[in-house]
């Protein structure tokens, strides 16, 4: 029926489950075998506190972990590997940038943007930064189908405006945010860019240099590394003027006793022990998506996405949120007339099939969609054919069960939402 | 990829009992009730969802008891069609009865074997194999929540 790929052997958990429709990967990731190879590997041969021994343990670890750093640089093409901080994942370093950068930078009467499709992540970070300093919090809103009106952020940009926060693809919805607008029009008012790659970072080729923003933050979890590990990628001159987030070892250059000197990029936004053995993994799993190729990986899930958007449109009460399958990335999000997502997530789980139910942390983007819940099938590059199959008949389950089988049969006309039969 | 997932159609009408779908479809005691002596929402902080619980109280005995109730929600069939038992049971019912009834319903999902033979659950029963979905566990108890805090001593 089909010829999409699938790369299900790669992942000791799809091949343990073979049951299993793992369509959650926009929350996490499953973790291909290389990258625990990689973490497993590293912890058998080249453990120590890395920066710190004077013995030959602990230089290989700096190695290791120096390595890492320069292989997922060179992964999102940027240059200078020293701008890429190491973080536990995007929400910290959103909150790195809002706190260090925010505090020193965002004045009483000056304004933030964020756009309607912000994850909590990259919201509520401003919103508080906003509150607390005494400047106004805008909200960007969007086009019917889901996508940053980028009018509205023209108009919503003016001179006093200090950043502007911005998802490169939703979480809940999967649109692609054009951010050569975005920075076109931040740009024209000296404003920042803040981007959330939590939901691009693992699904598209990202060229850094090529991107112009100030900062990208992603998550290792959701690209097949671990949890606790991810990334800031921030402009140097911004980086070095800011203050550091955390205090403590690694961080510092000299300790005095009533001052303190900063170590620096990228130990001054990483104190205490770093997690190498995440890095070492985030590189593993970097490298991973590499040898598939980021212009494959997209090119796999479109054809899914689209795959699942036309069959789940053709099913009768269901209805679709988000723009058409080249202005998103693999994420679907659905309701079904008369069948509460919640209730739905859990006959699909009855037939093996995970999807994500609920408001996603993006609260104030369901809130103006008006609905309380969705359900979301997400797809990364061990779905296939048989799982966009699953989800359908997981889908004509449910609605079998809430309404009988009339409103399953083919053919038959959508019909209003109703709770009775 | 061929294999079938261990549970089918049957353990999913087991979960969905038709009391269940029929409580969902047609919930007792939806909506709120004018003159409340107390109304309290609750909400699942973990997907958003919240029941609103409205009684009129009777307090001139030892024991404060419910006059009437009614509740409101916008959340899935598990935690509708809780609510709308609990309105049948709670009706006319004592703090102190009602605080019992609701460590009996909770003993059930967590899949407690005497629970599953206790008569005073009446319809609660059909939720006896969400003990197997423990994620849905507070859906069901959502609305309940919201009963205990209307009724605690003022």
């Amino acid at each position: 029926m089909t010829t999409v790929m699938t790369r299900r052997a790669d992942f000791p958990l799809l091949v343990r489950q073979p049951g299993l429709h793992y369509l959650d990967s926009a929350a996490t990731a499953q973790k291909p075998a290389v990258v625990l190879d990689a973490e497993r590997e590293f912890y058998e041969t080249s453990y120590a506190n890395p920066h710190r021994g004077a013995y030959a343990l602990s230089a290989r670890a700096t190695e290791c972990y120096h390595d890492a750093r320069t292989g997922v640089a060179r992964f999102f093409g940027l240059r200078d590997a020293a701008c890429l901080i190491f973080t536990r994942g995007t929400t910290e370093s959103l909150n790195l940038v809002a706190t260090a950068w925010g505090m020193h930078n965002v004045r009483p009467g000056d304004e933030i943007v964020v756009t309607r499709l912000e994850h909590h992540a990259n919201f509520v970070p401003w919103q508080q930064l906003a509150l607390a300093r005494g400047a106004a919090f805008r909200i960007v809103e969007l086009t019917p189908d889901g996508r940053v009106d980028i009018d509205l952020l023209r108009h919503a940009v003016t001179p006093r405006t200090k950043v502007v926060a911005v998802a490169h693809v939703s979480n809940a919805l999967g649109t692609i945010t054009p951010l050569g607008e975005v920075a076109a029009i931040a740009r024209s008012v000296g404003a920042l860019v803040v981007v959330d790659g939590a939901q691009s970072a693992p699904h598209m080729a990202v060229d850094i240099e090529a991107l112009d923003v100030d900062f990208y933050a992603f998550s290792g979890h959701k690209m097949g590394a671990p949890t606790g590990i991810g990334g800031l990628i921030g402009r140097r001159e911004i980086l070095e003027a800011m203050p550091p987030y955390q205090m403590g070892g690694d961080m510092i250059e000299v300790v005095g006793d009533e001052r303190t000197s900063w170590n620096v990029l990228p130990h001054k936004f990483e104190a205490g022990t770093p997690n190498v053995g995440g890095a070492v993994a985030l590189a593993a799993a970097v490298r991973y998506l590499t040898s598939i190729g980021m212009t494959e990986v997209r090119r796999h899930e479109q054809t899914l996405t689209a795959m699942a958007i036309e069959r789940l449109g053709a099913l009768p009460g269901v209805r679709l949120y988000g723009p058409d399958a080249t202005r998103r990335s693999g994420v679907v999000s659905f309701t079904v007339d008369g069948i509460h997502a919640h209730d739905l997530a859990t006959i699909l789980d009855q037939e093996g099939v995970c999807v994500r139910a609920g408001h996603h942390c993006a609260q104030p983007l369901l809130r103006r969609l008006g609905v309380s819940a969705t359900a979301r099938a997400s797809f990364f590059v061990y779905n296939d054919a048989a799982d966009v199959d699953a989800l359908v008949s997981g889908v004509r389950s449910a609605q079998t069960l809430f309404h009988g089988p009339r409103v399953v049969s083919p053919g038959t006309p959508a019909r209003p939402a109703t709770a009775s039969r | 990829m061929t294999a079938t997932h261990p549970a089918g159609s049957a353990a999913l009408e087991a979960l969905y009992q038709e009391q269940i779908l029929a409580h969902y479809r047609h919930p007792h005691g939806k909506g709120t009730l004018a003159a409340a002596d107390a109304t309290v929402t609750t909400r699942n902080p973990l997907c958003g969802e919240e029941a609103t619980v409205t009684v009129t109280l009777d307090r001139t005995g030892p024991d404060v008891r419910v006059r009437d109730i009614r509740f409101t929600s916008d959340g899935c069939s598990i935690s509708q069609a809780s609510a709308s038992m609990m309105t049948d049971l709670a009706r006319g019912r004592t703090a102190t009865e009602i605080a019992a009834l609701t460590d009996r319903f909770a003993d059930l999902l967590r899949g407690d074997a005497a629970a599953t033979h206790d008569e005073t659950l009446g319809p609660l029963q059909a939720f006896a194999t969400l003990s197997r979905v423990p994620a849905r566990i507070p859906c069901a108890l959502l609305a309940w929540k919201a009963l205990a805090d209307a009724l605690r001593p003022q």
